[in-house]
């Protein structure tokens, strides 16, 4: 057991009281008496700290902030609570620790706005930077030779190659899904053969390349801004910039190029697979052999379905590395910053993909692809 | 009033004692080895610490002088030797555990290693609250704000983020956080790298007067020979793997090792040696000792 730190207020009759401080005065210590100390509401005139046995800068403070607000005499300190009561010193007016809060009723209009106001910059900024792109894509058009080829290949690898497996399981269970959910439906009117066309034109028009987006976005959208945030708050951008590299050059078309050419690709790969999917599940449940499911594909999918899921890849591509970069190159001051950014990179990606894709499905029944 | 409290309950919450550590030396290392992979950090290496002076830590790139005090703090678990802190052995310590010596040193890392989600602020009293979570915010912030005072930087600076300071205002802040819970040992790593002349000059002086005002013992690793010259009691040579030799810099000159020679009698050693002789000089022509001593 140990002895924690004391106090004692004497009453010296008409002299106005003295405070007798005794034990250790340390950090450790002071949390039992602070609140007691501030409390005190006598005049006090004497503050004592010969009884002090060990004291830190928070008891010296204690007591010169007491003997401040007391206009107290501060005795018997020690030679080492001089020193210290004189490094201490005393302070000004504080600032805040953490800047002062807004009121509720302010707050919540005030985050409504900022929240607008972004939305607006936001689409004004990522239109800017599709012009620098753009731009920049120029530039290359006109010096080949500036043109990072093995950037290309690399991220062509990581957004197409390696996700191939991921993407392939998911279409393959997407597949199953649809024929045994439409299947089960299709019954109750006995058109389960139905099932191959639901199949085959939901796939290929819709759902693969959506499905292959939202993937994208979550695995190489992501990537992408939290690399470049990184490289970002390392100042690895600024370096390229001051060798005359331009970031835009060499790290964002590499990224915008390979996802616009490897989203059809990766498409046209999920649809064919979740095709196989519902094959598998026609073959046990429904009754129709693998082959004839797959050769019905080719009598009931209108080939236009194709060009839709195929036009709309590259452009879902775009978007989604289009953010990531966009959304990377924002990251500013500190690490939280990175996940703040990789996440709006990906919601907005995958918002914009739905909505792009809820306005090519009006579309493209319009002109007669329906 | 006051109150007294169960010293098992300090245990549990990783605190040490009361009383300020009155042996002779606060740090002792023996047969330290460290080795990472194939390649051997330290070998046999052993180091004492005398109970409140600086002592410079220095030595060429690569002969382990942060892992040494990675090591000294328990970051790192070393093969072989002991380390005793405060005459308490922690070569066996965790990383993580509960050493009931944590709060009884501060550390100041190469690039302040602030918390940068958190203002400068509340930076400091990140340690205050994880050691002595009874202490009421008031007092909390007024600790954190004379801290910041204390480390010489402007009372405004408890309300920026560490991404809103100059790299020396970042070090100082950084050293207000490692002087939060009023250690008695202060671990400096290169506390001058990277600032001007004249931080560094300004950082030192600092350095030095806390050390005298709080009675502090300071470890620190510095390449800045000024520094050495100002302020280190002692200064450490690490070569070859091991504590070469530890001395006041006469001392470290008289031995004949050719890296120290080369450090202290190189075009920048001699500099220094200069400049901080053209300074005493000044000093005394100022104000004559007394005894002419």
């Amino acid at each position: 057991m140990h002895e924690g730190a004391l106090y004692e207020v004497e009453d010296r009759g008409g002299e106005g009281a003295r405070l007798v401080l005794s034990g250790p005065y340390l950090v450790s210590t002071i949390g039992a008496v602070d609140q007691d100390l501030r409390g005190i509401e006598r005049e006090l005139a004497v503050i004592d700290l010969s009884g002090v046995s060990e004291i830190d800068t928070v008891g010296a403070w204690i007591a010169s902030s007491l003997a401040a607000r007391h206009g107290a005499q501060i005795t018997g300190a020690s030679e080492r609570a001089q020193r210290l009561l004189k490094a201490v010193g005393q302070l000004g007016e504080g600032a805040e620790i953490r800047p002062e809060r807004v009121p509720v009723y302010l707050r919540f209009p005030s985050e409504v706005g900022a929240i607008v106001r972004e939305l607006g910059s936001g689409f004004v900024g990522i239109v800017g930077f599709l012009g620098q792109i753009l731009v920049a894509a120029l530039g290359i058009v006109r010096h080949p030779s500036r043109f990072r080829g093995r950037a290309l290949v690399r991220q062509m690898e990581l957004v197409g190659v390696s996700s191939l497996p991921i993407i392939g399981l998911m279409s393959f269970l997407i597949g199953i899904v649809i024929a045994q959910q439409g299947a089960v439906q299709l019954a109750q009117f006995g058109a389960e053969t139905l099932t191959i066309n639901l199949v085959g034109r939901i796939t290929l028009r819709e759902l693969g390349v959506l499905m292959t987006a939202i993937m994208v976005a979550g695995r190489s959208g992501s990537a992408f801004a939290a690399q470049l945030g990184t490289m970002k708050l390392t100042e690895e951008v600024d370096a390229m910039r001051t060798i005359g590299i331009s970031p835009i050059e060499a790290l964002v078309i590499p990224r915008i190029l390979a996802a616009v050419v490897m989203m059809p690709l990766l498409g046209f790969f999920a649809s064919c697979i979740a095709i196989v999917g519902g094959a598998v599940i026609g073959d046990l449940m429904l009754g129709i052999p693998f082959f004839t499911f797959l050769s019905r594909i080719q009598e009931v999918v209108p080939l236009y379905d194709l060009y839709v899921g195929l036009a709309k890849a590259p452009v879902f591509g775009l978007i989604v590395a289009l953010t990531g970069c966009y959304q990377g190159l924002q990251v500013q001051g500190n690490s939280e910053q990175v996940g703040l950014k990789t996440t709006k990179a990906v919601v907005q990606a995958i918002f914009m993909v739905i909505v792009l894709d809820a306005f090519f499905a009006v579309f493209f029944t319009e002109i007669g692809w329906g | 009033m006051g109150m007294s409290e169960d010293e098992s309950e300090r245990e549990a919450r990783g605190l040490g004692r009361y009383e300020r550590f009155r042996g002779d030396h606060p740090i002792v290392v023996e047969g330290l080895v460290n080795r990472f992979g194939e390649q051997t950090i330290h070998e046999d290496l052993s180091l004492t610490v005398n109970r409140g002076e600086i002592l410079g830590v220095v030595g060429g790139s690569g002969t382990g002088k942060s892992v040494l005090m990675r090591s000294i703090i328990g970051l790192q678990t070393p093969d072989a030797g002991d380390i005793e802190v405060f005459g308490r052995s922690i070569t066996d310590a965790e990383p993580d555990e509960n050493l009931g010596l944590r709060n009884r040193w501060g550390v100041l890392f190469q690039g302040g290693a602030l918390f940068s989600t958190l203002t400068v602020g509340e930076n400091v009293e990140v340690p205050l609250k994880q050691f002595y979570p009874e202490i009421e915010p008031d007092l909390l912030h007024e600790i954190a704000r004379y801290k910041v005072v204390l480390s010489g930087l402007p009372e405004d600076a408890v309300s920026k983020y560490p991404s809103e300071l100059s790299g020396g205002m970042r070090k100082r802040a950084g050293l207000a956080r490692a002087l939060a819970l009023d250690p008695e040992l202060l671990f400096l790593d290169e506390p001058t790298a990277g600032l001007d002349p004249i931080g560094a000059a300004k950082f030192d002086r600092l350095t030095r007067e806390l050390q005298q005002t709080l009675g502090l013992t300071v470890f620190l690793i510095t390449h800045d020979l000024d520094t050495l010259y100002e302020i280190c009691d002692r200064v450490a040579v690490l070569a070859d793997r091991r504590v070469i030799a530890v001395g006041t810099i006469p001392e470290l000159l008289e031995t004949d090792h050719p890296w120290i020679d080369e450090y202290f009698n190189g075009p920048r050693g001699r500099a220094a040696r200069d400049s901080k002789q053209r300074q005493s000089d000044a000093e005394t022509m100022d104000n004559p000792p007394p005894g002419g001593a």
